[in-house]
């Protein structure tokens, strides 16, 4: 009978420790992370005093990433384009296309879908990258040669994706108007003045692009910053570095859109 | 050597600790690194308990063991990365354990140490690598950094591969240049993690010269911790074998070699069974054969 009230009270008891575990484990990981962050930004003036190491990261991050940033950039103006329309000729504001598709770009498309394509392209390699020279023990090297390696490692690579991703996402949006345009005007027939001009005068510069930059910063920092912590704090195997990399990617991703919508609120939330 | 097993060799004499053993113009009589009641563990898995190791400047001291025991560790624990749960552990003088981020790499800038994997930095050429360290903590300029770079690679017989990449280079290539890179600062101390491990005769044969004859040409002091007993045996001036936390024996390759204990000669010879049973801990066969409901 006692063993019985034993083994009801440990299966009741069970559930409950592994919540407790799995949450002291994630704080810990957060914990780490934070400490990580704050290893790098106390690096960023050994960085300054080394700017090759940040231009050779703003080329891997993000020139690298022009070409696929590019393209998705104005397939999404295109689909914008098209959808925009459809809608919008319902209730005769055709003419209106340009600044729908500019402010949907600009103020949600472009930060949101190029820190998903960055997060995809870069940040999976970042992190692959740093668990890699964990694995083969070169951050270790790197530690006995009496180098820190968060600073001569992470930090370039920390504001190579801080820099490059305001630069892509403005990329994204202009790319995207272009498709908005080749398919509003150029294959449906809107007005190409009523395109601009209407773009013109209705897309505010503090309100829609500075809010659009703001939001592709704090993309950058959130999705370089996780890929990598993934890196760095990745179990030192092939299989660890795999996990790490799907980690980065999916966490980046939902971190990015958790935080779209806490941006959007408080930027355009009246 | 409190707190581990000391080992009686047969003429009954009590080795007196790595320090006091070692002789020779290359041998200086005092320690280098002091290790004293040294703790670490892994969770519950007990790595050192209480152990004391004395390392001779100017000499090659063997850590030996089986896979597993924490030699590795050991350097680790030796070069700060990683603190001991108790114990001591001095450098030079110098208390590794409480020393700070900057002394701690003040410290490692008289140290060298070569990893198993070499530990190359991948984006970096042969001649790159080595001048690394010389770059970071040094104001030298270019053409010196140069003629330094090519005398190490030199001396590992690599002059000739300075352009090429990691990804080019044999294992054991790599590991001769990880160990030009690791001797670029002229450290007094390198430390050698496992070595030999995966490599063919030749390049084993080299390693094993190089070692020895950078260590008396250069004055520095080695720690070679390996399970390849000829090898290691070959080049060390003075021995440790360590398993289950502590120390199971010390002394000369001589020394050692004369050891009787069992455990010290399975070791030493290569024995399948003895002390350390070839079977992983298990029920017996017949019980395990004979599980109802299970196939």
């Amino acid at each position: 009978m006692a063993n019985k009230a034993r083994a009801l009270v440990d299966g009741l008891l069970d559930p409950l420790a592994r919540l407790g575990h799995g949450g002291l484990k994630a704080l810990a990981g957060l914990g780490r992370a934070h400490l990580l962050l704050l290893g790098i930004l106390a690096g960023s003036w050994d960085m300054l005093r080394r700017p090759r190491l940040l231009l050779a990261q703003v080329f891997n991050v993000g020139v690298l990433s022009v070409l696929i940033v590019g393209v998705s950039g104005f397939f999404v103006g295109m689909v914008l384009g098209l959808q925009g329309y459809y809608v919008l000729s319902q209730f005769g504001a055709k003419e209106s296309l340009g600044v729908m598709v500019a402010a949907s770009l600009v103020r949600e498309l472009g930060p949101v879908v190029t820190a998903l394509l960055v997060a995809g392209r870069a940040g999976s390699a970042l992190t692959a990258e740093i668990g890699l020279m964990k694995a083969t023990e070169q951050l270790s090297g790197l530690e006995m040669m009496a180098v820190d390696p968060v600073r001569r490692i992470l930090t370039p690579r920390f504001f190579g994706g801080l820099i490059s991703m305001p630069l892509l996402a403005a990329l994204f949006s202009a790319v995207g108007v272009l498709g908005g345009y080749f398919v509003g005007v150029g294959l449906l027939g809107v007005d190409d003045g009523a395109f601009f001009g209407q773009m013109q005068a209705k897309i505010d510069f503090r309100e829609d692009v500075v809010n659009g930059v703001i939001k592709s910063l704090v993309f950058g920092v959130v999705a370089t910053w996780i890929a990598l912590f993934q890196g760095h704090d990745a179990t030192a195997t092939s299989e660890g570095v795999s996990r790490a990399t799907t980690r980065a990617v999916v966490h980046s991703a939902l971190a990015v859109l958790a935080i779209d919508f806490v941006l959007t609120a408080l930027m355009f939330g009246k | 050597m409190g707190g581990q097993q000391s080992t009686q060799f047969p003429d009954g004499v009590p080795i007196g600790g790595a320090c006091d053993t070692v002789s020779g113009p290359a041998a200086a009589p005092d320690c280098l690194v002091r290790i004293r009641g040294l703790s670490f563990s892994r969770g519950a898995q007990v790595i050192f308990d209480r152990v004391d190791l004395d390392i001779a400047r100017g000499a090659v001291t063997a850590v030996m063991g089986p896979s597993g025991t924490g030699k590795t560790t050991l350097l680790k624990l030796i070069s700060g990365q990683l603190r001991p749960d108790a114990g001591s552990i001095e450098v030079d003088g110098e208390p590794v354990e409480t020393l700070g981020r900057s002394a701690l790499y003040k410290l490692r800038r008289r140290m060298g140490m070569l990893f198993q994997s070499g530990a190359l930095l991948t984006d970096l050429s042969v001649f790159d690598n080595v001048a690394y360290p010389l770059r970071e903590h040094t104001k030298l300029n270019p053409a010196m950094v140069r003629k330094l770079v090519l005398l190490k690679l030199e001396a590992v017989g690599l002059r000739g591969a300075r352009d090429l990449m990691p990804s080019a280079l044999s294992g054991g290539m790599a590991r001769r240049v990880a160990l030009a890179r690791a001797i670029a600062l002229d450290p007094m101390m390198i430390l050698y993690d496992e070595p030999f491990t995966g490599q063919d005769p030749i390049s084993m044969g080299v390693l094993v010269t190089l070692i020895r004859q950078l260590n008396d040409a250069s004055g520095l002091t080695s720690i070679v911790v390996s399970h390849d007993v000829r090898e290691t045996a070959s080049i060390a001036d003075y021995m440790y074998i360590i398993s289950n936390g502590k120390v199971m024996a010390q002394g000369t390759p001589a020394q050692i070699a004369a050891e009787r204990s069992e455990w010290v000669r399975q070791f030493m010879d290569g024995l399948p069974d003895g002390p350390v049973h070839f079977q992983y801990p298990a029920p017996s066969l017949a019980a395990d054969l004979l599980v109802r409901g299970v196939g």
